[in-house]
C-alpha cells in the first residue's frame, strides 16, 4: 500500500476508531474526551499532508473495493475535496473543544453517544470529502445522514423525535427517490460515474437528457437544502447547539454544496452546463431561495431558527455558483464554501456559549447580555460581518468572487439576490451582537445566569478561535484561490 | 353439440374442475373444502387418462403378436393403418400418464391426509368447522392462545 | 468468481452422484430423525444431514463450473424416456443458496424447537424440515417437468403440516395452514395440468426436450393453455400478487424456524421454476411469452412491490409486517426477471438470494428475542434493543439491507435493478422501486424505532439475549450480508451464470 493509499485509509480510519474507542471507554468521560482531541489533531495532520500532496499535483488514489462489476468505492484527492476535508478535520477540532464545555457546562445526558455519533459524522464527512466517483460518494452521504440522526434527536424529547423524523424523511426521501436514479442515469449513460476534469458525462449526453439529470442530482442532495427540499434544516435546529454548528458548518450541509461542486465540475464539466436550460432554472430557483431565506430569517425571534434560514441562504449562494455558465463559480463556490463554514460555526457556537451562560435562546432576551459576555458578543459580530460579506474578513472575498462570477456570467438575477440578501443579513445577524453590546438605556436589564460565572472556558476559547480565522482568512483568500483554480479547469 | 359428445371426457374434466373449485371457494365448512379440493384433484386425473387413450389402443400390457390375443386385436385395426405404421399389429395406449396419474393420487391423497389432520386439530381448538366462525374467534380473541410448550 | 474445486474434496464417486445426493441425504436424514430416540439426536441428524446436503451442493456446484451443465440420469435411464436432474448453473446457485440457509436454520431449530414446539414432536419436525429441505433441492435440481411437481408437492406438503405446528403457540397457524394448504395445493394442481397440456402438445415431460419441441408449436392452443395454467399455479406458489393471501399468516403464525426456512427458501424454489418455465421451456422472444413478461408479470411485480409495502407500513403486528415485505420483494425479483434482458435477470436473481439472506435473519433475530415473549405488536418488542444488544443489532444489520443502505448486499442488488431497467429504458420501473423504497424505509424505520428508541411499557415481559445457538447462525447471515455489500463478486458471478444458463440455455 502507497503513501497515499495510506493516508486515505488513515482519514477514514481515525473517526472510526475513535468512534469504538469512545463507546468503549464512555465511562471514563476525561478519557473519553482526550481520546476525541487527540484524534481531532490527527485527522488535521493528515489531512494538511493530503492538501500538500494536492498542492504538488501528486493526488492520494485509493480504490478501496470492487462491490460489483463497473462499480469500485473509490477514493481520489483533487483541490476542492482536500479543502473539504481540511476544513472538516479542522472545525471538528473547534468544535470537539466546544462540546466539551458545552456538554459538561449543563451537565447533558448520553454524552458518549454524542461523541460516538460525532466520529461516525467525521468519517461520513471525510468519505464525502476524499469520494473518487459518486457511488462512494452516495455511500458516505449516506452513512453522514443516519450517524447524525441520533445527534439530532438528542434530547429524545417529543419534539426532537419529531424534527428526527422530519430530517430523516427528506434527507433519505430524497436521497433515495432522485440521488440515486440520478447516479445510477449517469453511470449507464456514461459508464462510470468517475470524477473526471471536464466532466464524465461531456460529450456523451444530449443536454436535454442531462437536465433531467441534474434535476434529479440537485434536488436529491437534499443536505444541500435548495427549496423545496430545504425544512428538514430548520426543524433540526432542535438539537444540541455542538450538533448545530456541526450541521451547518461542518459536515451535513457543507456535504451537500460540496457534492453540487463536485457535479457541476466533474461530473457534468462547465461546457455541458451552460448549454443546459435546467441549469438555468435551477439558477432562478436558487435566487429564490436565497431571497426567500433572507426575508424569513429576519422575522425569527429565536436565534438558532434565524441563524438556520440564513444558512439556507448561504448554500443557495453556493448552489449558484455551481451552476453559473462560467466555470469561475466554481472557485468562489469553494472559497465561500470555507468562509462561510468558519463563519457560520462561530455564530453558533456562541448561540450555545449564551445558552449555557444565561438560558437565554431568543432574540429579544439578548439585549444587552453582551455587557456581561463581551467577548462572546465580539465575536458574534466578527462573524456576522464575515458572514454579510464585509471586509476585513473572509466572507468579503468570497461574495465578491461569487458577485464578479455571476456578473462576468450575465446572470443579473442571481447577482440581485446576493447582493439583496447580503444587506438584509446586514440587518438581521449585526443588530444581534450590537444590541448586546450596547443595548438602548431604556431596556431592561439582561437575565442573569444561569450558570455562575458565565460561559466555561471550553466553550469560549473555540469562539475565538474561529473568529480570528474570520479575520486571517481574508489575507489568506489568495492562497485558497490558487489551490483551487485546478477545479475550474484543466487537470487538477 | 356433436363436438361436445364426442369430447365428453374432456367435458367432464372441465365439469369436475369447475365444480371442485366453486365447492372450495363458496363452502364455510372446512370439510367440504377438502372435498371441493380432492374433485379438483380428480379432475386432473381424468384429463391425464383422457390424454393417454390412443384410438383403438389396448390396455399398455406387452401382448405376442403371433400369439391369439393378438391376432384377434391385429384383426380388429384398419390393416392400412396397420401398415402405414409398420405395427406389429397391436396398438398400446400411452402408459406414461396413468403413471403420472397414480403419483398424483398418492400426492393427492397425502394433502387429503394433512388437511383433515389440521381440520381435526381446528375443531379441538376452536370447537367449529366454519371459516366464519373461526374467523369471528380470531376477531373476538386477539391475544394468542396455544396449547403453549 | 470463487474456484469450487478449491472448497470440496469427496471422493470421485461421491461426486458423480452428487445430484442425487443431494436430495437423498436429506431424505434419509428425514427418515433417521422420525425414528430419534430424542430430541437432541434429531436435531444433530438435522444439522449433520443439512450439512451433508451443503457439501454435496458445492461439489455439484464444482462440477457445474467444471463441465457447463452436469446432466444425471436417475437409474440410469436416459432421458427423454427417463428422469434426469439437469443441473446448470442456476440450479446450482439455488442449490447452494438453499442448503447453505437450511444448515443455518438447522443450528437454529436446536433452541427454536426447545421453546416453541413440544419435546414429543421435535424427531417429527426435524424429519418435516428435512423432507421440506429435499423437496426444495428437488425441485431446483430436476430436469423433468412432472418430477417438478412431485418434489414441490413434498416440499409443500412438509410445510402445510409444519405451519400448523406453530398451533402450540397460536391457534390461529391452524386456519393458517389450511389456508396455505387450499391455496397451495390448487396452485400445484394447475401447475400439473399445464405439464399435462405441455405433454399433450409435445410428448416429452423433459424440459430440454419440451423446448426443443416447442420451438414449432408455439401457435398451439395446447400450448398456451398449458402455459397459462403452469404460470398461474406457479404463481400461486410463488405468492405472485394478487394470489398471495396465504402468505401473510402463514409466516406470521408458523414456528419460528419454518417463519426463517419458508422465508428464504420456499417461494425461491417456485419462483426458480417460474423462471425455469418462462425462459428455458418457452422462449421469451416467442409472442405470447413476451407479452406476459411485459403486460402481466412486469405490472404484477411493480403493484406487489407497492401494495404490499403499503400494506406492511399499517400492519401492527412485527411478523406480519415482514410478512407482508416479503411478498413486496418477491414483486421487486419478478420485475427483475420481467426485464428478459441479462442485467434485468440478473439484477432479479442477486435480489433473491439478497431477500433470502436479509428476511431468514429478520425471523431468527425475532424469534431469537421472543422467546420469553408473547410478542407479537410492534409495541410488544418495545426497547427489544437494549434489552438484546447482539441479536438486535444483526436485526438492524438486516433491516439496513431491507431498506437498501449503502454498504450491505441489499444496496447493490437495489442499484443493479435500476441499472437494468434505466439500461433497458424502462423508467417506470425506476419510479416503482424508488416507490417502494420510500415504503420501506417507511416500516423499516418504524420497526427499528420501536425496538430501539421506544421504552417498553412498565411491568411488560423484557427480552432477553438470544443464545449462543441463535447468535452464530444470525451472525453469519448479518456478516454475509456486509460481506456481500463491499464485495459482490461472488453472489454477482453466480447471479450472471445464472442468468446467462437460463437464457443460454435455448436449443
Amino acid at each position: 500500500m502507497n503513501s497515499g493509499e495510506l493516508l486515505i485509509l488513515m482519514a477514514l480510519a481515525i473517526p472510526l476508531f475513535v468512534a469504538a474507542a469512545v463507546y468503549a471507554v464512555g465511562r471514563m468521560p476525561d478519557v473519553r474526551e482526550t481520546l476525541t482531541m487527540v484524534a481531532c489533531i490527527a485527522l488535521i495532520v493528515i489531512a494538511i499532508s493530503m492538501a500538500m500532496r494536492v498542492g504538488q499535483g501528486d493526488p492520494p488514489v485509493w480504490i478501496a473495493a470492487r462491490p460489483l462489476e463497473g462499480v469500485e468505492l473509490a477514493f481520489r484527492l483533487e483541490p476542492l475535496g482536500a479543502l473539504f476535508a481540511l476544513m472538516a478535520s479542522a472545525l471538528w477540532g473547534v468544535n470537539s473543544l466546544f462540546s466539551i464545555g458545552y456538554m459538561r457546562g449543563r451537565r447533558e445526558a448520553n454524552q458518549t453517544r454524542f461523541y460516538v455519533c460525532f466520529a461516525l459524522a467525521m468519517f461520513g464527512a471525510m468519505g464525502v470529502a476524499m469520494a473518487g466517483n459518486l457511488f462512494t460518494l452516495f455511500v458516505f452521504y449516506e452513512v453522514l445522514t443516519f450517524s447524525t440522526y441520533p445527534l439530532v434527536t438528542h434530547k429524545g424529547d417529543e419534539a426532537a423525535r419529531r424534527a428526527g423524523r422530519i430530517y430523516l424523511a427528506i434527507l433519505v426521501g430524497c436521497s433515495v427517490t432522485l440521488l440515486l436514479p440520478g447516479i445510477i442515469g449517469v453511470h449507464v449513460i456514461a459508464g462510470s460515474t468517475d470524477f473526471i476534469p471536464g466532466g464524465q458525462l461531456a460529450g456523451k449526453i444530449a443536454p436535454g437528457l442531462a437536465g433531467v439529470l441534474l434535476a434529479l442530482l440537485v434536488f436529491g442532495t437534499a443536505k444541500a437544502a435548495l427549496m423545496p427540499v430545504h425544512s428538514w434544516l430548520p426543524a433540526a435546529m432542535v438539537a444540541p447547539a455542538p450538533v448545530s454548528a456541526l450541521l451547518h458548518a461542518v459536515a451535513v450541509v457543507k456535504a451537500g454544496v460540496f457534492t453540487l461542486l463536485k457535479v457541476s465540475a466533474y461530473i457534468f464539466g462547465p461546457v455541458l452546463i451552460s448549454e443546459m436550460a435546467v441549469a438555468q432554472y435551477l439558477l432562478w430557483i436558487a435566487a429564490a431561495t436565497i431571497v426567500i431565506a433572507s426575508l424569513v430569517a429576519m422575522r425569527k425571534d429565536d436565534l438558532k431558527a434565524r441563524l438556520a434560514w440564513s444558512t439556507i441562504g448561504q448554500l443557495a449562494y453556493i448552489t449558484s455558483a455551481a451552476l453559473l455558465p462560467a466555470s469561475a463559480g466554481l472557485v468562489a463556490g469553494g472559497l465561500h464554501l470555507l468562509t462561510h463554514a468558519v463563519g457560520k460555526i462561530t455564530l453558533f457556537m456562541c448561540v450555545g456559549a449564551i445558552y449555557v451562560a444565561s438560558g437565554a435562546t431568543k432574540v429579544s432576551e439578548m439585549r444587552g447580555l453582551g455587557r456581561r459576555m463581551p467577548i462572546v458578543f465580539g465575536c458574534f459580530l466578527v462573524a456576522a460581518l464575515s458572514v454579510t460579506g464585509l471586509p476585513p474578513f473572509a466572507g468579503m472575498w468570497s461574495k465578491f468572487l461569487l458577485l464578479t462570477a455571476s456578473f462576468g456570467s450575465d446572470e443579473w438575477i442571481t447577482a440581485a439576490a446576493m447582493i439583496v440578501s447580503s444587506l438584509l443579513s446586514l440587518f438581521y445577524l449585526a443588530p444581534v451582537a450590537i444590541r448586546g453590546l450596547l443595548p438602548p438605556a431604556k431596556d431592561a436589564p439582561p437575565a442573569e445566569f444561569i450558570r455562575p460565572g458565565g460561559a466555561p472556558g471550553l466553550a469560549v476559547a473555540p469562539v475565538v478561535i474561529t473568529a480570528l480565522a474570520c479575520l486571517v482568512l481574508f489575507f489568506l483568500a489568495d492562497e485558497v484561490t490558487a489551490f483551487l483554480i485546478p477545479v475550474a479547469g484543466g487537470a487538477p | 353439440m356433436s363436438f361436445l359428445l364426442d369430447h365428453l371426457n374432456y367435458v367432464a374434466v372441465v365439469v369436475l374442475m369447475m365444480g371442485g373449485l366453486f365447492i372450495v371457494f363458496s363452502s364455510g365448512n372446512l370439510i367440504k373444502r377438502m372435498v371441493g379440493l380432492a374433485i379438483f384433484q380428480t379432475s386432473t386425473g381424468l384429463f391425464y387418462i383422457s390424454l393417454a387413450k390412443v384410438s383403438g389402443g389396448t390396455a399398455p400390457i406387452m401382448i405376442n403378436a403371433a400369439s391369439k390375443e393378438g391376432q384377434a386385436l391385429a384383426a380388429e385395426l384398419d390393416l392400412a393403418y396397420v401398415a402405414a405404421h409398420g405395427l406389429d399389429g397391436v396398438v398400446y395406449s400411452n402408459p406414461l400418464p396413468h403413471v403420472l396419474i397414480l403419483t398424483a393420487i398418492v400426492v393427492g391423497v397425502s394433502t387429503l391426509a394433512v388437511g383433515l389432520a389440521i381440520a381435526v386439530r381446528l375443531r379441538e381448538a376452536y370447537g367449529t368447522l366454519e371459516a366464519d366462525e373461526i374467523a369471528a374467534l380470531d376477531r373476538e380473541t386477539p391475544k394468542s392462545t396455544g396449547a403453549g410448550p | 468468481m470463487i474456484s469450487f474445486e478449491t472448497l470440496y474434496a469427496a471422493p470421485l464417486e461421491l461426486i458423480k452422484h452428487a445430484p442425487v445426493l443431494l436430495v437423498a441425504g436429506p431424505l434419509m436424514g428425514a427418515c433417521a430423525a422420525a425414528l430419534a430416540p430424542n430430541s437432541r439426536w434429531a436435531w444433530m441428524i438435522s444439522v449433520a444431514a443439512s450439512i451433508f446436503a451443503a457439501w454435496m451442493a458445492l461439489c455439484v456446484a464444482g462440477e457445474v463450473a467444471r463441465k457447463g451443465v452436469v446432466d444425471y440420469a436417475i437409474g440410469g435411464f436416459a432421458p427423454p424416456l427417463g428422469i434426469a436432474f439437469r443441473i446448470d448453473w442456476l440450479s446450482a446457485m439455488m442449490g447452494l443458496l438453499i442448503s447453505f440457509i437450511s444448515v443455518l436454520a438447522a443450528l437454529y431449530s436446536g433452541h427454536a424447537l426447545r421453546a416453541e414446539v413440544r419435546e414429543e414432536k421435535h424427531g417429527l419436525f426435524q424429519a418435516g424440515f428435512l423432507l421440506c429441505q429435499a423437496g426444495l433441492l428437488g425441485v431446483v435440481s430436476t430436469g423433468d417437468a412432472f418430477n417438478a411437481f412431485v418434489f414441490l408437492e413434498v416440499a409443500s406438503i412438509g410445510t402445510y403440516a409444519l405451519v400448523a405446528l406453530g398451533a402450540d403457540r397460536d391457534r390461529r397457524a391452524l386456519p393458517a395452514a389450511f389456508n396455505y394448504l387450499i391455496m397451495g395445493t390448487i396452485g400445484a394442481t394447475f401447475f400439473v395440468i399445464g405439464v399435462g397440456f405441455l405433454y399433450a402438445a409435445t410428448g416429452t415431460l423433459n424440459m430440454a426436450d419440451i423446448a426443443t419441441r416447442l420451438v414449432t408449436l408455439s401457435d398451439s392452443r395446447a400450448v398456451l393453455a398449458g402455459f397459462a395454467f403452469i404460470v398461474v399455479g406457479l404463481g400461486l406458489k410463488a405468492a405472485m400478487f394478487p394470489l398471495h393471501g396465504w402468505l401473510p399468516n402463514a409466516y406470521a403464525y408458523a414456528p419460528s424456524l419454518i417463519a426463517v426456512f419458508l422465508s428464504a427458501t420456499a417461494t425461491k424454489a417456485a419462483i426458480y421454476l417460474l423462471a425455469r418455465f418462462l425462459f428455458t421451456v418457452f422462449d421469451p422472444g416467442s409472442g405470447f411469452a413476451h407479452l406476459f413478461l411485459v403486460w402481466v408479470l412486469a405490472p404484477l411485480g411493480a403493484i406487489a412491490a407497492i401494495v404490499c409495502s403499503l400494506q406492511a407500513v399499517f400492519e401492527p403486528e412485527l411478523r406480519r409486517m415482514l410478512a407482508f415485505s416479503s411478498v413486496a420483494q418477491v414483486g421487486y425479483i419478478l420485475l427483475g426477471l420481467s426485464i428478459a434482458s441479462l442485467g434485468g435477470m440478473s439484477a432479479g436473481l442477486m435480489h433473491l438470494t439478497a431477500h433470502s439472506l436479509m428476511k431468514a435473519a429478520l425471523f431468527m433475530a425475532l424469534g431469537g428475542v421472543a422467546i420469553l415473549l408473547r410478542a407479537r405488536t410492534l409495541a410488544d418488542f418495545a426497547g427489544a434493543g437494549r434489552d438484546a444488544p447482539w441479536t438486535m443489532a444483526a436485526f438492524a444489520i438486516a433491516a439496513a439491507s431491507l431498506m437498501g443502505l449503502p454498504l450491505t448486499f441489499g444496496f447493490l442488488t437495489k442499484f443493479r435493478l435500476i441499472e437494468a431497467a434505466l439500461s433497458a429504458n424502462q423508467i417506470w420501473i425506476v419510479a416503482v422501486i424508488a416507490a417502494s423504497s420510500l415504503l420501506a424505509l417507511i416500516y423499516v424505520g418504524r420497526m427499528l424505532e420501536a425496538l430501539f428508541f421506544r421504552t417498553p411499557a412498565p411491568g411488560a415481559a423484557r427480552a432477553a439475549e438470544a443464545p449462543l445457538g441463535v447468535l452464530v447462525p444470525l451472525w453469519i447471515l448479518a456478516g454475509v450480508s456486509v460481506w456481500f455489500g463491499v464485495d459482490a463478486s461472488l453472489p454477482e458471478g453466480l447471479a450472471n451464470s445464472g442468468a446467462l444458463a437460463l437464457l443460454g440455455a435455448r436449443p
